[in-house]
């Protein structure tokens, strides 16, 4: 069957389009909080406020004649990230992971020439990645190393985890694994791996890639039944703390796992997609109304992490993820 | 949930301000609800000869009453070298040429363009008529009238029935002495008509003649037709004199009531008068404009009809618009169709409705294919972006010219219409592909712009169906109705269609895991 039917879908709590834009994002998130996320210096700012680890900023060009400057700022450093403060999606995010004399290589080992590099630092700042077109700024971050766990499960670039956080309580997450479909890109538009992870562990439940059910990963043939987040935790615990730091009821912590200073939140989204629906076989809205059940926020990120952890846990006994076991009845779907 | 209270208030408010506009221009106003909607105009010619004998004239001619069921479009009085006035009186209208001394034949017209309305006309109690006057008759007549009175009140129930009844008998083809009597020989319809009324008036029932025009298109010579009209309970009932069928007959404008002449002359003799009729095919829509102009009712008084041509035209464009936007919200928030940029497609619809639909596809695909291939020599330039959008724009242009040119030395007159898209939207199209190209592949490419083509030929449809347009343009008031869905619209938090694939696989997964 092509279409699922709405009524099914109801029952299982998935949320659409339509009733995250007006259940959620309107009603949780105030206007003029946005640029605290959608301007990614800001929210720097204020995760290294709360203490929170952060990478590296190495520098920001804001004026197209800085360009030039550009040089200066990337010689000392063999690798970087080159962000657009205003992108979303992941848009006009250039990674170099090596860099001799002139040349810049990306990870796919593509080379680039200086100038390459600058035509696309202006493209940044006339606004072409940013909401709206309107004019933007560069940031150049050091580059996040890959963590070992994630070694087998990622192709040329480095997974995030997304957590949903919904009035301070994480209720969903998601790895976002690359692949060589998305070009090294933690985006699941281009066809990076997106893993459901049980909130109670952190352990791999489902794993979809372009919609479709996948058993292990595409380029490093690796099965994701032994994946497990490591830091749980630690991780819960920083995607609540998003909630004080930005006020946003409904909000998308992405989180990186960095091989020497740990945990990092590189970015916040006040628009998180659906996809993690997918990726977890599960709807937001059962988890949602449990939140809005409560009365009271508990101030303390912490507490709260442990109450979703509880919360929703996946209970092995009773709704096994049968498919990262055994693949005996693949065909019989 | 007091929020929402409000916006249901407010839908409930546009949807039933909307339609009762429209229901009100519809009903009372007469506008028909498709645009083919056709009326039968008929042009009723009055010619009046007489022999004029050297005196001051005076010619004094009834003229129909207006009421609500015609409509009088125009009306023309023409005599020559005649005074003229127009002379309302309690018993009707007259028309009344004046002149000092005129000598031979003299000739005065009259024209009337009317139609007939739809309008219910109100039968509203009618006051009561004075006793009539019992009719002298001479000894013989009066018994033969006793008689045949005494026989029809034996054979009818009411009032009305006796009218038919006594109107049949008159007619019979095998009359009795009694009838033979008093038809005498001389039956004119003149008399014939008096002959009627006298013995309804000795019956104590009260009646008029009314005189009337039967509409037949292309009829010269017509007279009038006499009718008679009676008084029973409260109001007046039409009879034919000849058929006693009651009611006025289609086609039939009653031109005369009462016993009034129709046409008098002072001055001159052998007055004569003969009616021509000649039936027009207009359209419904344009007659009722112009009568509610001239009556100068408020809501088209000051509607968009009261505005220069070439406004009006202006807004038969722009009133498609909410049209479009509705689709673009139903394609968006329903379907879920992707298009890029929110309202390119109805700009892009715009464009299609100049230039035909497969025209415009192929001229968009065209402008857009070439645009993106100097797009890509362009992104090699390193150039900044505003600096790229303008060259886009002048690439567009350039394209557009040349698409112009060529297809007017191969005589391709249609590809000719593309000046008619809108430039700038072009070229952010343009640009917004390339990026997307650059960003996410091809793929996302085809989904966005087959959706913003998809989008845009679905509004094109709608956009020119005929009664769609016609609907816009005259009922203005639609567009709070449509105001009002895409207020409800815009509460819609269920599935978009394109959801339904996309979590498709849930579903299955659901059902796997639930076995």
């Amino acid at each position: 069957m092509l279409l699922a039917s709405a009524k099914k879908l109801r029952s299982f709590g998935i949320i659409g389009m339509n009733q995250r834009n007006f259940g959620l994002i309107s009603r949780y998130n105030p206007r003029h909080l946005y640029p605290l996320v959608d301007d990614k210096l800001k929210t720097k700012l204020l995760a290294q406020q709360a203490g929170i680890t952060v990478p590296k900023l190495l520098g920001t060009v804001q004026y197209q004649h800085d360009v030039r400057l550009l040089k200066d700022i990337l010689d000392p450093h063999a690798q970087f990230v080159i962000k657009p403060v205003k992108g979303s999606g992941g848009k006009g995010i250039l990674v170099i992971t090596e860099h001799e004399h002139n040349l810049y290589f990306k990870p796919s080992g593509d080379a680039l020439q200086l100038h390459d590099i600058e035509r696309h630092v202006s493209n940044i700042l006339s606004g072409l990645h940013s909401l709206g077109g309107k004019p933007d700024m560069v940031m150049i971050e050091s580059l996040i190393q890959l963590d070992p766990v994630f070694a087998d499960y990622s192709y040329e670039g480095i997974p995030d985890l997304r957590i949903i956080v919904f009035r301070g309580y994480p209720i969903m997450a998601m790895l976002r694994l690359t692949t060589h479909a998305s070009d090294g890109k933690a985006n699941l538009h281009q066809g990076a791996v997106g893993v459901g992870i049980d909130m109670g562990t952190g352990s791999a439940l489902h794993a979809v890639q372009h919609g479709e059910p996948v058993l292990f990963h595409p380029d490093t043939r690796k099965t994701f039944s032994e994946l497990m987040v490591p830091h749980w935790d630690k991780l819960l615990q920083l995607a609540a703390a998003c909630y004080e730091m930005t006020g946003l009821g409904y909000l998308g912590a992405d989180i990186v796992l960095d091989r020497d200073h740990g945990p990092m939140i590189i970015e916040l989204n006040a628009r998180p997609g659906l996809s993690i629906q997918v990726a977890n076989a599960a709807g937001l809205a059962p988890r949602i109304a449990v939140i809005e059940s409560i009365q009271e926020i508990d101030p303390d990120p912490g507490s709260r992490a442990d109450f979703s952890k509880q919360q929703f846990a996946i209970d092995p006994a009773i709704a096994p993820p049968r498919e990262l076991r055994t693949r005996r009845n693949d065909h019989s779907w | 949930m007091h929020t929402k209270l409000r916006l249901y208030f407010i839908v409930i408010l546009l949807i039933g301000l909307g339609i009762g506009l429209i229901l009100y221009k519809h009903f009372v106003l007469g506008f028909p609800l498709s645009p083919d909607d056709k009326k039968p105009v008929w042009t009723i010619e009055a010619k009046i000869d007489f022999i004029a004998r050297g005196d001051p004239i005076i010619v004094s001619f009834a003229l129909p009453p207006k009421t609500s069921d015609i409509a009088i479009i125009e009306e023309d009085f023409a005599s020559p070298d005649y005074g003229f006035s127009e002379l309302v009186s309690p018993t009707g209208r007259r028309a009344q040429w004046s002149k000092r001394t005129a000598s031979g034949s003299q000739t005065a017209y009259y024209r009337l363009s009317m139609y007939e309305t739809d309008s219910i006309t109100e039968e509203g109690t009618a006051d009561l008529p004075p006793e009539p006057e019992k009719p002298e008759f001479d000894e013989v007549l009066k018994t033969a009238a006793t008689t045949l009175l005494d026989q029809v009140r034996s054979r009818s129930a009411n009032t009305e029935t006796f009218t038919r009844e006594l109107i049949t008998t008159l007619n019979s083809n095998a009359p009795g002495q009694n009838q033979s009597l008093l038809l005498n020989d001389q039956s004119s319809e003149e008399y014939k008509t008096h002959l009627i009324i006298n013995l309804l008036a000795l019956e104590g029932i009260s009646a008029h003649i009314v005189r009337g025009l039967y509409l037949q298109d292309g009829r010269r010579r017509q007279v009038l037709v006499n009718f008679i009209e009676v008084y029973i309970g409260g109001q007046w009932l039409l009879f034919n004199q000849d058929s006693g069928e009651i009611g006025k007959p289609k086609n039939f404008l009653i031109w005369q009531r009462g016993d009034q002449s129709l046409l008098d002359v002072v001055g001159g003799k052998n007055s004569q008068i003969s009616f021509s009729i000649i039936k027009n095919v207009h359209s419904t829509r344009n007659l009722v404009v112009r009568d509610s102009m001239n009556k100068q009712a408020g809501i088209i008084d000051f509607s968009i009809y009261s505005l220069p041509i070439e406004q009006q035209n202006a807004f038969k464009m722009i009133l498609l618009l909410p049209i479009g936007a509705l689709i673009v919200v139903i394609m968006r928030l329903l379907v879920g169709i992707r298009t890029s940029g929110t309202f390119m497609p109805i700009l892009i619809a715009l464009a299609l409705i100049q230039t035909t639909l497969l025209t415009g596809i192929l001229i968009f695909l065209t402008v857009v294919g070439i645009g993106l291939l100097i797009r890509s020599y362009l992104s090699r330039l390193n150039l900044l972006f505003v600096a790229r959008i303008s060259a886009v724009i002048i690439v567009v242009i350039a394209i557009m010219a040349s698409i112009s040119i060529l297809s007017n030395k191969l005589g391709l007159d249609q590809a000719m219409t593309v000046t008619f898209f809108p430039m700038i939207i072009l070229s952010w199209t343009i640009e917004r592909m390339s990026v997307l190209w650059e960003e996410d592949g091809p793929r996302e490419v085809f989904i966005q712009g087959g959706g913003s083509l998809l989008t845009a030929v679905i509004a094109y449809l709608f956009m020119t169906n005929r009664t769609i347009e016609y609907l816009t343009f005259n009922f203005p008031e639609l567009m709070l109705v449509n105001l009002a869905l895409i207020l409800i619209l815009g509460q819609y938090t269920g599935y978009r269609l394109s959801e339904l694939y996309r979590f498709h696989a849930l579903e299955r997964r659901h059902a796997s895991s639930q076995r």
